[in-house]
């Protein structure tokens, strides 16, 4: 007897890895293109961590040291996180909530892409962006604030911040599975302003109130920004596996929840 | 125009049933449940080889989630989906396969040319890009971002999302919503072109004439039943017209001889007559049998849902369903 596959001519069907491949780079590519082109992505994302460096970096403390660190030096770490976070979280949680909410998403599922060509293409959109926007970090902390590092030391700290992109891409992932296609925005902003103070992205985690310092040690941006001072030689106590043990966890939890969002999609209709 | 009685009996003989084509779709007794709303309930439907099949009914009939059922985007509360002779999540199924959805957003930023370039490259064997713009009726427009286009042009560019794989088996979601007469002219000579290379299409619409023009079967689906199958000649006979429902000695054969009947079908000590007009058909049955008893006179069956088409056709472009 014949199967199925056979009586429809499904048997001769397969794809490449190089076929496979091909369709990852076009998804990401075209993912890129996309948010790109999007001036309110790009605006936001990268316009308002270089504002702040260019601000507290350059015009109003130059010349200052905190601990034995030269402020543009060290604020390169701590805006770079607060860049990476927000090119992560709004690079997956607004587009994934928006093409969710509102149908596209089901037209992509409907077709033959592999399903993990959509996330991966957003994962790697935040990773290229949170490069950006700390390699113009480095660029303007040369250029105007007097900033001097060895290329492996400026090599490592865009590697650990561009690495500490995936929690925060985790995280996006989560919250576009359960935020709606217009809260998405809002719902960002209300986790990430937050969380980017608490963890002494905008005020140096050592002049932070003790309350806040104490809730800081719990979130991971503060955790990824010790990481990214600690290639400058200013990172506080905790030893750097603590830091990427904690990201770590943070990271497999938000996938967890996203699995649930994207379990709960199965079944359900949108739009 | 109304299907003669011969015509009815023909295609009646060759009935689906006996059909030997190839079934590449089918829902098998398929309940729907949003909640508490009873999206689709003991559904049986089939699509076959070859074949344009119309899922016509206004707005939530459930013609939407029976299209996102036969993706594999949800799963039936019971019942069975069948693609291609198996799951319709499977891969190799959705590689042959293309569907136009209504969406409330596309990305904007992409230009007509880059969207159709990733759904190719999702495809094992798609269409050249000028072709697939061509039978889009997007020559010119394959530069310009979606944001840029009208919607009548996002339409089409949908379509040739729908299409640019090549695939055998075509899903086509209320394909012509939004679009001009010229442009839904051109939509529906592409869908025939296509049918013409031997491919299959599934397309829902709340337009008796669209599916009139495209059909091959029309299954007439209301409040999550179908209420109706056939050909779009015996669909557009039921569209009208009364039953009557009488018991009477008279045979199906003589029955069926009085002008303006349709349809004749014998239920149980009863036989029910479908008539274009009921008075006229009435008046004969009783000058030849005086014995005729318990009379009935209700409209066919299909004048709720029919009723709810034409209303959207007057205008009412409600797009959810």
């Amino acid at each position: 007897m014949s199967t199925a596959a056979e009586v429809f001519g499904n048997t001769q069907i397969e794809r490449s890895t190089n076929h496979t491949a091909t369709i990852y780079l076009k998804e990401a590519r075209y993912e890129f293109l996309k948010n790109l082109r999007l001036r309110v992505y790009t605006a936001s994302v990268i316009c308002f961590p270089l504002m702040f460096y260019v601000l507290f970096g350059l015009v109003l403390n130059s010349k200052g040291s905190i601990g034995d660190t030269h402020v543009p030096t060290y604020l390169i770490a701590t805006y770079g996180t607060f860049g990476v976070m927000g090119a992560s979280l709004f690079g997956t949680a607004s587009g994934l909530a928006s093409d969710r909410g509102l149908g596209w998403l089901q037209v992509k599922r409907a077709s033959p892409m592999p399903p993990f060509a959509y996330f991966a293409a957003k994962v790697v959109l935040s990773m290229i962006f949170s490069a950006i926007v700390v390699s113009l970090l480095l660029v303007l902390g040369i250029a105007f604030g007097g900033v001097r590092m060895p290329l492996v030391q400026m090599a490592k700290l865009l590697g650990t911040l561009v690495a500490g992109s995936l929690p925060f891409s985790a995280m996006g992932l989560a919250i576009g599975y359960f935020a709606g296609p217009n809260s998405a925005p809002a719902a960002i902003n209300l986790i990430y302003l937050p969380l980017s103070f608490c963890s002494g992205l905008w005020v140096p985690y050592m002049f932070l109130p003790k309350l806040v310092r104490q809730i800081a040690l719990a979130l991971p941006p503060y955790h990824l920004s010790q990481l990214a001072l600690g290639t400058v030689g200013a990172g506080w106590q905790q030893s750097t596996a603590t830091h990427w043990e904690v990201l770590f966890a943070f990271t497999l939890i938000c996938l967890g929840v996203a699995r649930i969002g994207f379990q709960r999609d199965q079944g359900k209709l949108y739009g | 125009m109304i299907a003669t009685v011969e015509q009815l009996h023909v295609s009646r003989q060759e009935g689906r049933a006996a059909d030997s084509r190839l079934i590449v779709a089918s829902l098998e007794g398929v309940n729907k449940n949003y909640d508490a709303i009873r999206a689709l309930r003991g559904v049986d439907f089939q699509v076959r080889a070859g074949e344009v099949v119309a899922l016509l009914g206004p707005n939530s009939a459930g013609k939407t989630t029976a299209v996102k059922l036969l993706l594999g985007l949800m799963q039936p509360n019971s019942g069975r989906v069948r693609v291609f002779g198996g799951d319709p999540t499977n891969p190799k199924n959705r590689m042959r396969t293309g569907a136009m959805l209504q969406v409330g957003k596309v990305p904007e930023t992409l230009r007509v040319r880059e969207h159709i370039d990733l759904f190719s490259s999702y495809y094992p064997k798609p269409m050249p890009p000028g072709e697939v713009l061509a039978a889009a009726g997007l020559e010119n427009l394959g530069d310009r971002k979606f944001g840029d286009l009208s919607g009548g042009q996002r339409q089409r560019t949908l379509f040739a999302l729908a299409i640019c794989g090549d695939p055998d088996l075509l899903f086509l979601d209320e394909p012509t919503v939004g679009l001009d007469v010229e442009a839904r002219r051109t939509l529906w000579d592409e869908i025939r072109r296509l049918v013409k290379r031997g491919k299959t299409v599934l397309l829902t619409t709340h337009y008796l004439q669209e599916a009139d023009a495209l059909a091959d079967h029309i299954a007439v689906i209301n409040r999550g039943e179908i209420i109706a199958e056939g050909t779009p000649a015996e669909i557009k006979a039921k569209t009208n017209g009364k039953r009557i429902r009488c018991v009477t000695r008279l045979s199906v054969a003589s029955l069926l001889q009085i002008p303006g009947v349709t349809d004749v079908r014998q239920d149980r000590e009863a036989v029910e007559i479908h008539a274009s007009e009921a008075e006229p058909v009435v008046r004969a049955l009783l000058a030849s049998d005086a014995s005729l008893s318990g009379l009935e006179i209700t409209s066919a069956g299909l004048e709720e849902a029919f009723l709810a088409l034409t209303q959207d056709n007057s205008g009412n472009a409600n797009r959810q369903n």
